[in-house]
């Protein structure tokens, strides 16, 4: 089954795609979001990760002793962490002028055009 | 769209983009597989500048310029928030009445906070040397000072926290960032190369070069703008209030 990270990260993917699509609250829509960027941590983490492999990090380990997973894809989460919580911050601001100028926070109820 | 015919799109999508990723799954390098040709060399580089967490070194030194677009991406994520959540005109501001907190979670809120303080700054200073780096330790550094709220009330949060002073900070600490990036122009290498300081001792904290700083700018700025971010959603909650008389309702 070496397969299985990568079929679970787009699981998980799929899974927030149908939260969007079928939310009734925009703070909802934005946590399916989250959950969707949440997959493509799950994906790097499991293309960096090498059998028997440790953090590599060398204040305790000695250079070369034991194998290490992918240090290039654990950088890459980090800035995906951090974009993806920017991002959620940014969008729940956004929810809460919807919220403030149209009275509803249900996405159906958003469709027409009000200026 | 009806709700019917959306769930049809959406499954017909869902399944194609299913059978779509599950074939690339197949055909990726096997999980847990020996071969990293990257890692392995972006290992080899942080080892040669004496950085022993390999990776800050990818973070601020071998991918220095990505973090920059990181960072800016983070700087105006904030300045946007800030934008949002102002104080419109039909608003008004009222002042937070004092709460009263049950006595042991003050006490241990208060305990907690220049522990969780500490290790927030331990976290950002030892970037380069074990896990963790301006990032973390920034979020850390930020929560602790909320604690406050916690274990007092919004007016004491308020007193230690000019929001004015970390929006300069956040400012601050991406202007230190680039001023880095030029240091190394003017230093008659490139833009945020690490050849400015000399590499130090390995795992002594002025190893990894300009590592270390580049860390504590982002330290700085990433601890400001979650601040600078908490207090817009907070006075959102606990200080405006719509003026009474004006048009549709909160719909909260």
């Amino acid at each position: 089954m070496s397969v299985l990270p990568y079929l679970v990260a787009g699981w998980i993917f799929l899974a927030g795609c149908y939260g969007i699509a079928t939310s009734r609250h925009l703070v909802h829509a934005v946590g399916c979001l989250a959950v969707c960027q949440s997959s493509t941590y799950v994906l790097l983490l499991a293309v960096g990760y090498r059998d028997g492999g440790t953090a590599p990090v060398h204040s305790d380990l000695a250079p070369g002793s034991r194998p290490v997973v992918d240090p290039v894809v654990q950088a890459l989460a980090l800035t995906d962490v951090v974009v993806g919580a920017t991002v959620t911050a940014l969008l729940l601001a956004l929810v809460m002028q919807v919220a403030k100028r149209h009275g509803t926070v249900d996405p159906d109820e958003l469709s027409e055009l009000r200026g | 769209m009806s709700r019917r015919l959306r769930m049809w799109v959406l499954a017909v999508g869902g399944l194609g983009v299913a059978a779509l990723l599950a074939a690339a799954a197949l055909r990726l390098p096997g999980f847990g597989g020996d071969d990293h040709p990257y890692g392995e060399r972006a290992v080899e580089a942080s080892l040669a500048r004496r950085t022993s967490n390999t990776i800050a070194s990818v973070n601020f030194d071998q991918r220095a310029f990505d973090t920059l677009g990181e960072e800016t991406i983070l700087f105006a994520a904030v300045l946007g928030t800030v934008v949002l959540l102002r104080q419109t005109r039909d608003e008004r501001q009222v002042r937070p009445a004092p709460e009263r907190v049950a006595a042991p979670v003050r006490r241990y809120a208060l305990v907690m906070l220049p522990v969780a303080l500490l290790t927030g700054l331990y976290v950002i200073a030892h970037g380069q040397l074990s896990p963790g780096g301006g990032f973390q330790g920034g979020v850390v550094v930020a929560t602790a000072l909320h604690l406050l709220y916690i274990g007092a009330d919004y007016r004491a949060l308020e007193r230690i926290r000019p929001v004015g002073l970390y929006e300069v900070g956040d400012a601050a600490g991406e202007a230190a960032y680039l001023i880095l990036g030029v240091a190394g122009l003017v230093g008659g290498s490139a833009f945020l190369a690490n050849t400015l300081l000399p590499y130090g001792t390995f795992n002594t904290l002025a190893s990894g070069g300009t590592v270390p700083l580049l860390n504590a700018a982002v330290g700085m700025e990433v601890a400001c703008a979650v601040v600078v971010l908490l207090a817009r959603f907070l006075d959102q909650a606990v200080e405006i209030e719509r003026s009474t008389g004006s048009g549709n309702d909160r719909g909260e």
